[in-house]
């Protein structure tokens, strides 16, 4: 523990940063491991319900009646903003070092929108606006292959 | 989900009659058939602490950085805790009387570590003890060497194994392990009130 000392009453305490870490190692499933595999290879899908509508992100049991899920269909990598909120104070750990916006993206192909961020400016900031997305140019398999979308110009 | 590992698990047959998601239906995205599925992610749950041990733990740590061990005894029963918490947990009166403690201990109870884990540095087996310092009244966890595992017992005597004077911190890191002090073991009657 370094010393970095603080006040209590008229004696100096130590402090020190203490980061607790639980290094988890989950599996995917056939679904979400689809959806990482696709995004590692800089691209989208979703997942067919019965009344064939398109879950993006693809979830394993239709949210309505609970039946399992498992036709797997192309997403576009562009869409649409339906809603967005803008993020002014950025913190440690957020998918951006500037400020940005939170949205949620309907992709062309997908009829449910997902939440991520658009890094744009202020006043670039629309409802309806088209976006595209912004891959990591390493990517391994992960939600971090995502970046961000960036509006089309 | 911030990264994945690199060395992916194979698949794992699943006995009948348990539970398994269904398999995907990958007609429509049959390229992604030909790349290595992704099956696990890295989840690091991480959080971040401004951490003061208060006052009494305190005066306990800078007195280990000089090599010393210090607990504090409580005015009403006399026990002596280390590492001090500033309270006694018996009467809850506040321990203001600090104690000068050996370098020494006996070993109360232990633990033969067997099964490796995440983040584990030390080479299994290895031996996990209660140590009561001298002096005090209340055992410690330390890494015990220097001996084989299965010599290890209740009422064994040890001596502290420090880092190098220049390498000493106010942390209990101070103490890489304990190791046998060469003195008869303490017998077990005399433990009884500490395990």
């Amino acid at each position: 523990m370094p010393e970095d000392a603080t006040t209590m009453g008229d004696e100096d305490v130590l402090r020190a940063p203490l980061v607790l870490e639980y290094p988890f190692k989950r599996t995917t499933g056939p679904v979400i491991g689809a959806f990482l595999t696709a995004l590692r290879e800089g691209r989208f899908i979703g997942i067919e319900d019965d009344n064939g509508k398109v879950l993006c992100p693809p979830v394993e049991y239709d949210p309505a009646s609970g039946a399992s899920l498992t036709k797997l269909v192309p997403v576009g990598s562009e869409g649409e903003v339906l809603s967005w909120s803008w993020n002014q104070s950025v913190r440690d750990g957020q998918p951006l070092d500037h400020p940005f916006a939170w949205v949620m993206v309907q992709l062309d192909g997908a009829d449910t929108p997902m939440m991520h961020v658009v890094d744009a400016p202020h006043e670039a900031m629309a409802t309806g606006m088209r976006v595209r997305a912004r891959f990591a140019s390493e990517r391994i398999g992960s939600m971090d292959d995502l970046l961000c979308f960036e509006p089309v110009s | 989900m911030t990264d994945t590992t690199s060395s992916q698990p194979a698949p794992i047959e699943i006995p009948e009659g348990v539970w398994s998601q269904p398999a995907v239906n990958m007609s429509a995205v049959a390229d992604l058939e030909s790349v290595e599925a992704v099956r696990s992610v890295r989840a690091f749950a991480s959080m971040t602490y401004d951490y003061t041990p208060g006052l009494a733990t305190t005066r306990f740590l800078r007195a280990i950085k000089e090599k010393r061990l210090v607990g504090e005894r409580c005015s009403e029963t006399g026990k002596v805790y280390i590492p001090p918490r500033g309270v006694s947990p018996v009467s809850g009166l506040p321990t203001t009387e600090q104690v000068e403690l050996g370098l020494d201990g006996t070993v109360v109870s232990f633990c033969v570590v067997n099964l490796d884990f995440t983040g584990n540095a030390q080479e299994i087996p290895y031996v996990s003890a209660l140590i009561l310092v001298d002096g005090s009244d209340i055992p410690i966890y330390g890494l015990v060497r220097e001996i084989p595992y299965n010599e290890v017992q209740p009422g064994l005597r040890l001596k502290s194994v420090w880092v190098e004077d220049s390498e000493l911190t106010t942390s209990f890191e101070n103490i890489k392990w304990w190791a046998p002090n060469g003195e008869p073991d303490v017998p077990a009657s005399d433990l009884a009130d500490y395990i």
